[in-house]
């Protein structure tokens, strides 16, 4: 693909196309994440025993032979929390060391220090545990029949679904299971803690919320949150899953530190990752709906049934965004959406991009699907027929969609790719075949952006001009990949006029900016963006009176831009300016901060605003399936995505190229098997497969939406990428959907997600 | 008998006596030399986040490949040269696959990315054109989470138009000159005799010392091995390892057979046996990863009696027996007859797997094989499928048939295959007699990888494909039935 991007006429360096602040550093080794950095002498290693069983109660354990393996310089168990032993941020009941209970295959009972982590690894395998099993609750249906929930139900109503469904033309009801996600960033957890003076402890975590480590590791040693450094530099991954899943190391490593008064590293296997830490939720979903004889929805009744797990962790807000994505694009006129959160004996499940809205968009997409193949019309036709519209733009959460790009989005990218001539060319080849297959769909994504639990909505940010000129900008967004430092980087630039290679990018670091709020929901650049920007302007206002005073102009008439600041026909360095201000006596350093305008949600009363604005996008997807094997490939991808008026073109591509390939994976390649006593089967990447290059099509068309109107509110218009582009890839299940409907024209193919070559098998076979 | 380790590091000579048998190569690289550029993703060669470049001099030429650090054993890399992650740039230049990856904006969270550039770094100076099957190829044991992979497929694309002139092809010829210098004939052996890492120089001192320390763990490609020491985490005092032993994996090719030594690497071993079948071919570029081929052998992959290694049934299916050499006194059998049972093969202990033994077919044996997974690359099969059917005009004269993943060892389906004998292609109904013969033949499992249903119908699927794609064949018309790679190019049914 030739990326060329058109320059921002409004910017300097915001809109262009800038490499990742740290890709030098990533090619060539020398970036450092946390196993990376000089271990402080005598470092010790951590190593976590794991239950082998998922539920019962421990009779004893036995931790001699633990204690007396080589290396071995203490062994944590529950008793040497000298604060509460819960790593949840949230609601509780996440302890770090087991007490009395053991609730999912995996759970830390005791946590091994040593001299090495090999010793440690090896000494935590020579624990004598007891427990008295009982019997797991592993799926979700086991969960739903128990009856036992992590939450309370939830729901959006409105009319009578029920009724209307009868009433209606036509009416059709199914069920879809959808698979969870195992994260597979690949640095796994990680967390060094070293002990300060006076009882202070600094934590080095990988992690998306410093700000929680932070608090968790003080509650965890009982000291005051003050007396906790927490910082991180860079994490090789998160996508959701560094948010909250973090704590329980960063506990654990500080309370070794703690115990042992030595710095102290905890860096999970691999194994131990996937077996001990949350996922995607999985869902089960029943729906039923009526629509009229062309295919528009009257009424929607849907119930979703989510696997948490253990605990409530963030399930949360993550259930609350599959109800708040269960209409996608569409407008139910009458519905009922609800949710159950479910308790079962299996790791806590927890954010992972997208955050819930990718299982309810799919159900969106599939009951489009469903109604299609059942009046025998093209999908896409279907899908805009319901798509929300004046007059039809109310939210089953009662916020109006406003900034509506549907119909432009869909039809350009309709247009471009061919939908229509490709759609025929696939009816014909599969006339032509008996075995293989084609499908091709094209599906479309509304996101709402904000933190749906408001107070999350806010940033800080710490900006300081140094007299030489040079800037350092820090502020609470952590960077995961993402390219957000880059981003609020160029921001700074941008308002400084000053070149990029003159902005200091630093590490996340609560002792810098405090009170920091997760990275995630998509809002690292709306929230940190906004917040450094208000620091800067704070130091250019007052840079700018002095230009004003010193070379007799007004202050509003001074221009920063391309490393000058000016005034009339003057023009001065930046640095020589900063210099100039040093010297004048005036603050070059200030803080910034931000929060969301026009969030109003209120989750009791169910109403108000809970997102600032919508991002758009539509993917269009064509596949081949082997009807023999149940096979699949995907031979080619269009997209058309909105972003506002783009921070970076280069690295908004990579969020939408990567984000649609990890959601290919979600919904194809990626299965967690658990099996019977609730243990975790696919644990490793040789047994939970991700997406590899070959999976990839060569035919992969990005394209950022050129967007003509109204400019959305936020840091120099630009849009949230982080999330949204994870649900286009929606639209290789619907296209594999297609291939197989093709074999029975007029039958739903029953096929739940991931759609892995057994999956379809089952859905071909189901259709004979 | 040498007691230390000889090898280059970036063209340095490096000798290394004290380290414990089970070292791996990465935890010397990041833990020993401190050179934390080279990642640890997975501990289990899946990820190849630890990807180094090793290169050896073979056929008379230096080359190098990609290697999973993580897995393979320090003592392995005796006698080659290592070039990782941090040895790429010049001073505050990067290497031109480096800087294309800046360019083509091909790192996010930067993770995986040093093992992706060594990766690449070994495709570049492999002389291939670079194009995206070549990535494809080169990629498949590296995964990356935040890109999709198109960026870092056209920064590979982008870095193979520049010259090749980097540090490494500047001394090459005298790195080429320090490698064979190396490789003296002296065996090694570093420790004592009760924990020791030995790689002897021939094949009469490698088998003596095998049937000497019955105990003593045999390592090829450290593929399998590398995973007892990392995720077992199992102490393997006496390490042998088979790779320095001169002839143990040379492949030799007459008129009527193929014989390949158990040393040989897939990489090694890929030209003489692609050339023997398309989807002999197919399958072995979709087997474990190019890291992976390029440590793993032919030989270790049957040794271990894997149920689901996906050479077995492919050999099998072709009529291939072993050689098998205990302390010099070597036996042969018919390779269905090495798998006994789960976890057992017809192997003493000491007793090493020395050659394989292919029959070529010849013009009227027809061959089909699949490899059905999860995911097309570096996955591990659910089924593995292998026919070999000899005709005589459309009639099936006589037909071997073998799988993986459908019983406790790699297994030939007799009752299909007697079935087979005498039907003609052209008797679509005959067809499902020997179809459901392969009731009679396997009782596959249920687990993670797929359900016992679904392995049972899907080979009686791919024997319903594989008729269809001979009866096509045959009647001159046909391609073949792939949603992934082809025999011929053309894909779909020209049914005929």
């Amino acid at each position: 693909m030739n990326l060329r991007f058109k320059p921002r006429k409004d910017t300097e360096t915001v809109g262009r196309a800038l490499a990742h602040d740290s890709a030098r550093g990533h090619v060539s080794g020398r970036a450092r994440y946390i196993d990376d950095m000089l271990e402080p002498e005598g470092c010790l290693h951590l190593a976590p025993g794991l239950s082998p069983v998922a539920a019962g109660r421990i009779r004893s354990m036995d931790l001699s032979a633990v204690r007396a393996a080589p290396g071995v310089v203490a062994v944590l168990t529950a008793k040497d929390v000298p604060g509460l032993n819960d790593w949840s941020g949230s609601f509780g009941g996440d302890p770090i060391l087991a007490e009395k209970e053991v609730v999912f295959h995996g759970q830390v009972l005791f946590a091994v220090v040593a001299k090495t982590r090999l010793e440690a690894r090896k000494a935590a395998r020579l624990a004598k545990v007891e427990i008295a099993e009982t019997r797991p609750l592993v799926d979700v249906r086991d969960g739903l029949k128990s009856g036992k929930t992590v939450l309370d139900p939830y729901t959006f109503e409105k009319g009578d679904p029920a009724g209307k469904i009868g009433r209606s033309a036509q009416s059709l009801d199914g069920e879809i299971v959808i698979g969870g996600q195992e994260h597979f960033y690949l640095e796994g957890q990680i967390s060094m803690a070293i002990p300060g003076e006076a009882g202070a402890m600094k934590i080095h975590c990988s992690t998306q919320h410093p700000t929680e480590i932070q608090h968790l590791v003080a509650r965890t040693l009982n000291i005051p949150d003050a007396k906790v450094y927490s910082e991180c530099r860079r994490m090789g991954g998160g996508f959701g899953g560094k948010e909250s899943q973090g704590g329980q190391w960063a506990c654990l490593a500080a309370l070794a530190a703690w115990v042992t008064g030595r710095p102290c590293k905890l860096r999970l296997d691999r194994d131990d990752d996937m077996a001990a830490t949350g996922k995607r939720h999985d869902f089960r979903t029943h729906y039923s709906v009526g629509f009229d004889g062309k295919g528009v929805v009257e009424a929607v009744d849907v119930s979703m049934a989510a696997r948490c797990g253990y605990s409530a962790d963030l399930s949360l807000g993550v259930v609350d965004r599959a109800m708040f994505h269960a209409d996608n694009a569409y407008f139910y006129p009458e519905y009922r959406i609800h949710t159950d959160r479910v308790f079962t004996n299996t790791v806590s499940n927890t954010a992972f991009r997208g955050f819930g809205g990718p299982q309810g968009l799919l159900f969106a997409e599939r009951l489009m699907d469903h109604i299609a193949i059942a009046l025998d019309e093209d999908p896409l036709e279907i899908r805009r027929r319901n798509f929300y519209r004046r007059g039809r733009a109310v939210t089953p959460y009662g916020m109006a969609v406003k900034d509506n790009l549907l119909e432009d989005i869909v039809g350009d990218l309709a247009r471009d790719c061919r939908y229509q001539q490709r759609r025929k060319e696939v009816a014909t080849f599969n006339k032509a075949n008996r075995f293989l297959k084609r499908g091709i769909a094209l599906t479309p994504i509304k996101f709402g952006i904000a933190f749906t639990l408001k107070h999350l909505n806010q940033a800080g940010a710490l900006v300081h001009v140094y007299s030489d000129g040079s800037i350092q900008v820090n502020h609470g967004g952590t960077e995961m990949g993402q390219g957000l430092y880059m981003k609020v980087a160029q921001v700074v630039a941008e308002i400084f006029g000053q070149d990029i290679s003159k902005v200091e990018i630093t590490a996340t670091a609560t002792d810098k900016v405090p009170n920091t709020t997760p990275t995630a929901a998509s809002s690292g650049s709306d929230l940190n963006g906004m917040a450094a920007k208000n620091a800067a302007v704070k130091i250019r206002d007052r840079m700018a009176k002095l230009a004003a005073r010193l070379y007799q102009g007004k202050a509003s008439e001074v221009v920063f831009s391309k490393g000058q600041v000016k005034i009339g026909s003057r023009s001065v360095r930046f640095e020589e300016m900063a210099k100039r201000c040093f010297l004048e006596r005036v603050q070059l350093s200030d803080t910034g901060f931000f929060s969301t305008p026009n969030i109003t949600w209120e989750r009791e009363t169910k109403t108000g605003n809970p997102f600032l604005y919508f991002a758009y996008g539509a993917a269009c997807s064509e596949v081949m399936i082997d009807t023999l094997t149940g096979e699949t490939k995907v031979v080619r991808v269009d997209i058309l995505h909105d972003v506002g008026a783009s921070l970076n073109p280069a690295i908004d591509i990579g969020q939408i190229e990567g984000g649609f390939v990890q959601g290919m994976g979600w919904l194809t390649t990626e299965e967690l098997v658990f099996d019977d006593k609730g243990r975790l089967r696919t644990h490793a990447p040789s047994t939970y497969k991700i997406p590899s290059c070959s999976d990839v099509p060569e035919a992969f068309n990005v394209k950022l939406y050129d967007y003509p109107g109204k400019k959305p509110p936020t840091i120099f218009h630009s849009k949230a990428v982080g999330e949204p582009p994870l649900m286009l890839a929606v639209s290789v299940f619907s296209a594999i959907t297609h291939a197989i409907a093709s074999i029975r024209p007029g039958r739903l193919p029953m096929l739940d997600a991931p759609a892995t070559p057994e999956a379809i098998l089952r859905a071909v076979d189901k259709m004979n | 008998m040498r007691d230390a380790l000889h090898f280059l590091r970036n063209g340095k000579p490096v000798r290394v006596s004290d380290f414990d048998p089970d070292t791996t190569l990465l935890d010397y690289l990041r833990l020993r030399e401190r050179k934390t550029g080279t990642k640890e993703g997975c501990n289990e060669g899946d990820c190849g986040a630890c990807t180094v470049a090793v290169g050896r001099v073979v056929d008379g030429r230096l080359r190098y490949e990609p290697v999973n650090a993580c897995i393979q054993l320090l003592g392995q890399i005796d006698g080659a040269d290592v070039i990782t992650v941090d040895d790429l740039a010049e001073g505050e230049v990067l290497h031109p696959v480096q800087q294309a990856m800046v360019d083509e904006h091909g790192s996010q969270c930067g993770f995986c990315t040093p093992g992706i550039v060594m990766s690449l770094f070994t495709l570049w100076h492999s002389g291939r054109a670079m194009d995206r099957a070549d990535v494809n190829e080169f990629l498949s044991g590296n995964l990356c989470r935040c890109t999709g992979y198109r960026p870092i497929a056209d920064a590979a694309i982008r870095a193979g138009r520049a010259k090749r002139n980097d540090a490494l092809a500047k001394r090459f010829a005298e790195t080429q000159k320090q490698i064979t210098k190396l490789r003296n004939g002296e065996d090694l052996l570093v420790g004592d005799e009760n924990r020791f890492f030995a790689a002897p120089a021939s094949v009469p001192s490698l088998a003596a010392l095998c049937a000497a320390h019955p105990d003593a763990t045999i390592l090829a490609g450290s593929t399998d091995v590398g995973l007892w020491i990392t995720k077992q985490l199992r102490d393997l005092p006496k390490i042998i390892h088979v790779g320095r032993a001169r002839g143990f994996g040379d492949i030799r090719k007459s008129a009527t057979k193929l014989v390949i030594g158990a040393g040989a690497t897939y990489a090694e071993a890929f030209d003489a046996l692609s050339a023997i079948d398309p989807d002999l071919r197919t399958v072995l570029l979709r087997l474990g990863s190019r890291q992976v081929r390029a440590s793993g052998t032919v030989g270790g992959n049957i040794a271990n009696g894997s149920p689901i290694g996906d050479m077995p049934p492919m050999l099998i299916a072709l009529g291939a027996s072993l050689e098998l050499n205990h302390g010099g006194k070597t036996r042969t059998l018919k390779l269905e007859d090495f798998f006994i049972d789960y976890g057992k093969q017809d192997r003493q202990p000491g007793e090493l797997v020395a050659k394989i033994i292919l029959p070529l077919p010849k013009a009227r044996e027809h061959f089909r094989a699949y490899k059905i997974s999860k995911r097309f690359d570096q996955d591990i099969s659910a089924v593995m499928f292998a026919l070999n059917a000899t005709l005589s005009g459309t009639r099936i004269a006589s037909a071997r048939l073998a799988c993986g993943g459908m019983a406790a060892t790699p297994k030939r389906a007799r009752h299909s295959e007697a079935a087979l004998a005498g039907l003609d292609l052209g008797d679509e109904a005959g067809w499902q007699k020997a179809v459901a013969a392969l009731e009679k033949d396997y009782a596959p499992i249920s687990d993670m990888r797929a359900s016992a249903d679904y392995r049972m119908q899907t080979v009686k699927n791919l024997l319903v494909k594989a008729l269809t794609e001979l009866a096509g064949e045959v009647a001159g018309g046909a391609a073949a039935l792939r949603v992934s790679g082809s025999r011929s190019g053309a894909n779909g049914e020209a049914r005929p």
